[in-house]
């Protein structure tokens, strides 16, 4: 009887996936993060629109370990980051697992500029030569990365304009399709500012409060990391939970208790910002695979 | 009806009166926003492809095709001859409807044609099919890695990647739904 062939054929992609994650526990630890696990399986996680939890026995499994890192934030931990397992209901494709590795890191006293900084620090202890070879592209790591405004984003690579995707309901459509594909290819892209209401945790921007501390990180097309500076206000936090539990509930999705805890600690958070890195894609980037299914062993359907 | 979640690679779908068939799939979903799903459809009857991207909350009509047992023949001219060994009734698929399967057919195979009215318009092969690999370098001694691979030819012109070990004269099973090795048959 032979091995699993499919299994087999990934040894040199896992082999380099461990190596990744060494180097990444080695930064963290430099720069003095304390690593943490919080629990998988919660009452309930953070409602959000569009991110849909799988449930376990009652409770949900964590779709991120946002809530628990935040409430050791208010608890007065400075910096901390998790390596984790995180399950999204329904999200499978070339570059989606239903289960699937975040990094997070959270720091006190920082706002999301300090995050793409420290994400342009990160990819050089990874790549120390400057330069990532991706499916025959060849991207500049050099500082500083791109910064380009989402409104900027529709105006340069969309069909239409900001305003007028968001009145037509085409945001995510024409985020996906037209943008994407355009962001980060002769260097990576912060893309930044997004509209105040796509970011429930978010802070909105002192001077332009139509728009949140928020932005995403792309490589290669490849969406790599969520990040934002926190929002600290339990009051606004609630209505915002409150309008996005509504919208849930409207499409159908299971109720999630309110997260009192949460709330109740989040007046005692200082500022801080926060980041959400899909492991996964970050070494699909790194071993140059075309799918997710390469970087990890064992597929949904591989099981 | 079906929903966007039971779309995949192979679903078939009645758009404007027609069977569809998903021949390029992914799910994609941007940032925290809505699920969206990429489809590269052909149509079954005239097989036009186009690209189409539906949102979640849409729905869709299943395309309800009679699937019939037939037996592969052979080729000739007009495409690839399938029988209903019942009826003795035949039915010809074009290259177009069969894509890659064409390189998973073996003479005599037990097949399920779809069909549209007493049209054949696709098939539904096996999930797994043995076939003699004709061209492969030959296994370089000493190399045992488990990862490694190179490309390979079997008896019908496919070609894709199988272990090292894996030499010109090996009976391999491949997945037909993938088209991928899976393992070397002990003969």
């Amino acid at each position: 009887m032979q091995g699993n062939w499919a299994l087999s054929k990934k040894r040199p992609r896992l082999e380099q996936r461990a190596r990744i994650v060494q180097t990444i526990r080695s930064f963290f630890f430099a720069q003095d993060y304390l690593e943490i696990e919080t629990p998988h399986r919660l009452p309930g996680n953070a409602p959000e629109a569009h991110i849909d939890a799988v449930q376990s026995d009652g409770w949900f499994l964590h779709t991120s370990p946002e809530l628990c890192m935040k409430r050791l934030l208010a608890a007065g931990y400075p910096r901390l980051f998790q390596l984790c397992r995180c399950w999204r209901a329904e999200e499978r494709g070339t570059r989606h697992l239903p289960e699937f590795t975040m990094l997070e890191w959270y720091a006190a006293h920082c706002d999301y500029h300090a995050l793409m900084d420290h994400c342009e620090t990160l990819l050089a202890a990874l790549l120390p030569e400057g330069k990532l070879h991706y499916r025959g592209q060849c991207i500049n790591l050099s500082s500083p990365w791109e910064r380009l405004t989402v409104a900027e984003a529709f105006d340069r690579f969309g069909s239409r304009s900001l305003e007028q995707a968001l009145a037509d309901n085409r945001f995510d459509e024409i985020i996906a399709l037209e943008i994407e594909p355009q962001l980060g290819i002769q260097r990576p892209t912060f893309l930044i500012e997004y509209p105040g209401a796509l970011a429930a945790l978010a802070r909105r921007h002192p001077q332009r409060p139509h728009v949140a501390e928020r932005f995403e990180l792309y490589i290669a097309g490849l969406e790599l990391a969520n990040a934002f500076s926190e929002l600290t206000d339990p009051l606004e936090q609630r209505r915002r939970f409150a309008a996005e539990e509504t919208t849930r509930q409207k499409l159908g999705k299971p109720p999630y208790p309110s997260p009192e805890k949460f709330l109740q600690e989040l007046g005692a958070m200082p500022e801080a910002a926060g980041i959400a890195l899909g492991l996964d894609r970050l070494v699909m980037l790194l071993t140059d695979a075309e799918t997710i299914d390469e970087v990890v062993a064992f597929t949904p359907e591989l099981l | 009806m079906l929903t966007c979640s039971d779309l995949r690679k192979g679903s078939k779908l009645m758009i404007d009166g027609e069977p569809h068939v998903i021949v390029q799939f992914d799910f994609t979903k941007p940032g925290k926003g809505q699920a969206l799903y990429k489809c590269k459809l052909r149509n079954m009857i005239t097989g036009s492809l186009f690209d189409r991207t539906y949102r979640s909350g849409e729905s869709f009509e299943p395309a309800a095709l009679d699937e019939r047992d037939m037996q592969y023949l052979y080729q000739d001219e007009t495409g690839y001859v399938f029988m209903d060994q019942k009826s003795y009734e035949q039915t010809t698929l074009g290259e177009d409807a069969l894509g890659d399967q064409k390189y998973f057919l073996v003479d005599n195979m037990e097949v399920k044609i779809l069909m549209f009215g007493d049209r054949g318009i696709g098939i539904t092969l096996p999930n797994f099919v043995n076939l003699r690999v004709t061209m492969a370098d030959p296994w370089v001694k000493g190399d045992t890695a488990a990862g490694n691979n190179k490309p390979a030819t079997v008896e019908t012109g496919y070609n894709l990647q199988v272990p090292s070990f894996v030499e010109a004269g090996t009976l391999i099973q491949i997945d037909t739904r993938t088209g991928d090795y899976v393992t070397r048959v002990k003969e």
